[in-house]
C-alpha cells in the first residue's frame, strides 16, 4: 500500500505526463532501479543506519509503554519488536519531526491488535472506557475532592506504583503513562492516541483522579 | 470560569500546558476556590510521587539482540565484492586478501562451526518458508519419518500440554552431516531442536550459550547430542530444555 504514493513520488515529472507515456516506456525509477544495485545496497544501508540512529534511543520508552499496555513482559517484548519492524518498514513515510510520538503510535496499534487476539473482552472494554472518558467532565467533578490537608500520599516503592498504574482502564493508563513516563506533550498525546486534545486532558484528570483513590485504598490496605 | 472547566484545566496547569492567558485565568479561579486549589494540590503531589519513583522498565537484552536481527546495518559494499572483483583480476595483493578470507574462513574451532551452522540452519528455516519437511503436532507422525533418512531415532516429545507445540521435523545438515530438526513453537517464536551423534560439548544437563543474540542451549540425552536455538528468552528456552529433557528420561524408562 505504501509503496504507491512512493512510486508517484519517485518519479519525479508530472504525474500527467508519467500517465501519459507509451505502455512500453518504464518509469524511471524502475530503470534505475536495474542499472545501480551498488548504490541501492548503499542507500539500503544508509536508510538502516540513519533508522537506527534515530529510533533505538527510544526503545526504552517504547518497551515501557508495551509493559503497561499489554501488562506483561514476554508479549510486550514481542510487541515492541514488532513496533520497531513495522517502522522499519514504514520509514519512509516518517515525515521527520520528533520521532518518539511516531514510534509510541505504532506500539499503540500493534498493542490494540493484541487485545484484539486476546479476545473482545479487553477490546470491549477499552471501547467502553473511552466513552466513559467522553463523560468525564459530567462525572469527575461531582466527586468528592480530597480536601487541601488531606494532601500528603504516602510514598511507595516503583514496583507498587506500577501494579497501581496497571490497575487503571486501558484509556486512561495509556494518556498517565504518555504523560508523566514517557513525557510526551499534551499534543503529543492526542497524535499518538487519536484524539482530540480536550479528550486527552479530561482523561489525563481522570486517571490522576483515579490513581489518586488506588494509591489511598493501598495505604488503607498496607 | 466554572468548576466544571477548571478541575480539568488544573492539571494543565500542573503539566504546564497551558499559555499565559489561561494559566491566569486557572489561577484566579484556585485562589477563591477551595475545592479546585485542592484539586491543583492533588494533581501536583501525583506527579511529584510518580516523578520520585524510577517507574519504566529496563529493555531485556534478547529484544536488542532481536532488533539488531531485524533491522541490522548491512556490512559496507566493500568487503566480499571488491575481493571477488580482485580475484577475477588475479591481482598478487587481491590473491592475498583472498587467501587472508579462507583463513579466516577456515578458523574457528569445531565448535564454532557447528554453532554457527546451528544458527544458520535456524535462520535458513524460518526465512526459506522451509521450517518443516513433515508437518505434524502427533509425535507419532514425526519419529517415524526419520527412519531411514537419518542413521538415529531422535527423540521427539509433544510438549503442547507444557506449552510448547510440536510443529513437524525437517532433515539439516550440521558441520557437513545430516541432522535431525525438531521444530517447536511457543507464541511467534520458533524453536529449532537439532539431534545428532556429534554436536560438540553437550553436557549432561541443558546449559545455555548465545550465540549472535540467539539463545542456544545443548546437552546431552541417552547418548545423542541435543542443540535447541531459538529467540526466545532464555528462561523460556530453559524451561523447554528441562521439560524436555524429564519427559525424554520418561520415555526411555518406561
Amino acid at each position: 500500500m505504501t509503496a504507491h504514493p512512493r512510486m508517484a513520488l519517485g518519479g519525479g515529472g508530472s504525474s500527467h505526463r508519467e500517465a501519459m507515456r507509451p505502455p512500453e516506456m518504464r518509469p524511471p525509477e524502475m530503470r534505475s532501479r536495474e542499472t545501480s544495485v551498488a548504490s541501492t545496497a548503499e542507500d539500503e544501508r544508509g536508510r538502516a543506519q540513519r533508522f537506527r540512529e534515530a529510533a533505538l534511543p527510544h526503545l526504552g520508552d517504547v518497551y515501557t509503554l508495551a509493559r503497561y499496555l499489554l501488562r506483561n513482559p514476554a508479549d510486550a517484548e514481542d510487541a515492541a519488536q514488532e513496533c520497531y519492524l513495522r517502522a522499519f518498514r514504514h520509514f519512509d513515510t516518517f515525515r521527520g519531526g520528533p520521532i518518539k510520538p511516531w514510534l509510541l503510535a505504532i506500539l499503540r496499534n500493534v498493542c490494540r491488535a493484541e487485545y484484539a487476539r486476546r479476545g473482545t473482552l479487553a477490546a470491549v472494554q477499552a471501547d467502553g472506557m473511552d466513552a466513559a472518558a467522553d463523560e468525564v467532565a459530567e462525572t469527575l467533578w461531582g466527586e468528592a475532592s480530597p480536601s487541601p490537608e488531606a494532601a500528603g500520599l504516602s510514598r511507595f516503592d516503583a514496583e507498587t506504583v506500577q501494579r497501581l498504574i496497571a490497575q487503571l482502564p486501558d484509556a486512561f493508563r495509556e494518556v498517565l503513562v504518555l504523560r508523566e513516563i514517557n513525557d510526551l506533550s499534551y499534543r503529543e498525546i492526542a497524535e499518538v492516541t487519536a484524539a482530540p486534545v480536550g479528550t486527552v486532558m479530561s482523561r489525563l484528570a481522570r486517571a490522576r483522579a483515579l490513581l489518586r483513590d488506588l494509591w489511598l485504598a493501598e495505604e488503607k490496605g498496607s | 470560569m466554572t468548576c466544571e472547566e477548571a478541575l480539568v484545566l488544573v492539571h494543565a496547569l500542573a503539566d504546564g500546558e497551558l499559555d499565559a492567558g489561561h494559566a491566569r485565568d486557572v489561577e484566579a479561579h484556585v485562589a477563591q476556590c477551595p475545592r479546585c486549589a485542592a484539586a491543583l494540590a492533588a494533581a501536583r503531589e501525583m506527579k511529584e510521587r510518580l516523578r520520585a519513583a524510577p517507574l519504566d522498565f529496563a529493555v531485556p537484552a534478547s529484544l536488542r539482540a532481536g532488533i539488531d536481527r531485524a533491522v541490522p546495518v548491512p556490512a559496507p559494499v566493500t568487503s566480499r565484492r571488491a575481493l571477488l572483483k580482485g580475484v577475477a583480476l588475479g591481482g598478487v595483493a587481491s590473491a592475498l586478501a583472498a587467501a587472508s578470507v579462507t583463513f579466516v574462513v577456515l578458523r574457528g574451532s569445531h565448535d564454532d562451526r557447528i554453532l554457527g551452522d546451528a544458527i544458520s540452519a535456524h535462520l535458513r528455516s524460518l526465512q526459506a518458508d522451509h521450517l518443516t519437511d513433515v508437518l505434524s503436532s502427533n509425535q507419532h507422525t514425526v519419529k517415524p519419518w526419520f527412519n531411514g533418512r537419518i542413521d538415529l531415532a531422535p527423540p521427539v516429545i509433544d510438549l503442547t500440554a507444557q506449552g510448547f507445540t510440536l510443529v513437524g521435523g525437517r532433515l539439516d545438515y550440521i558441520d557437513g552431516k545430516p541432522a535431525a530438526a525438531i521444530v517447536y513453537r511457543r507464541r511467534v517464536h520458533v524453536i529449532n531442536l537439532f539431534v545428532a551423534q556429534d554436536l560438540g560439548a553437550a553436557p549432561s544437563t541443558p546449559q545455555l550459550t548465545i550465540v549472535q543474540g540467539f539463545n542456544v542451549l545443548r546437552w546431552n540425552e541417552n547418548g545423542l547430542n541435543l542443540l535447541a536455538v531459538s529467540d526466545l528468552d532464555r528462561e523460556e528456552l530453559q524451561e523447554f530444555g528441562a521439560k524436555f529433557s524429564a519427559a525424554a528420561r520418561a520415555s526411555a524408562q518406561g
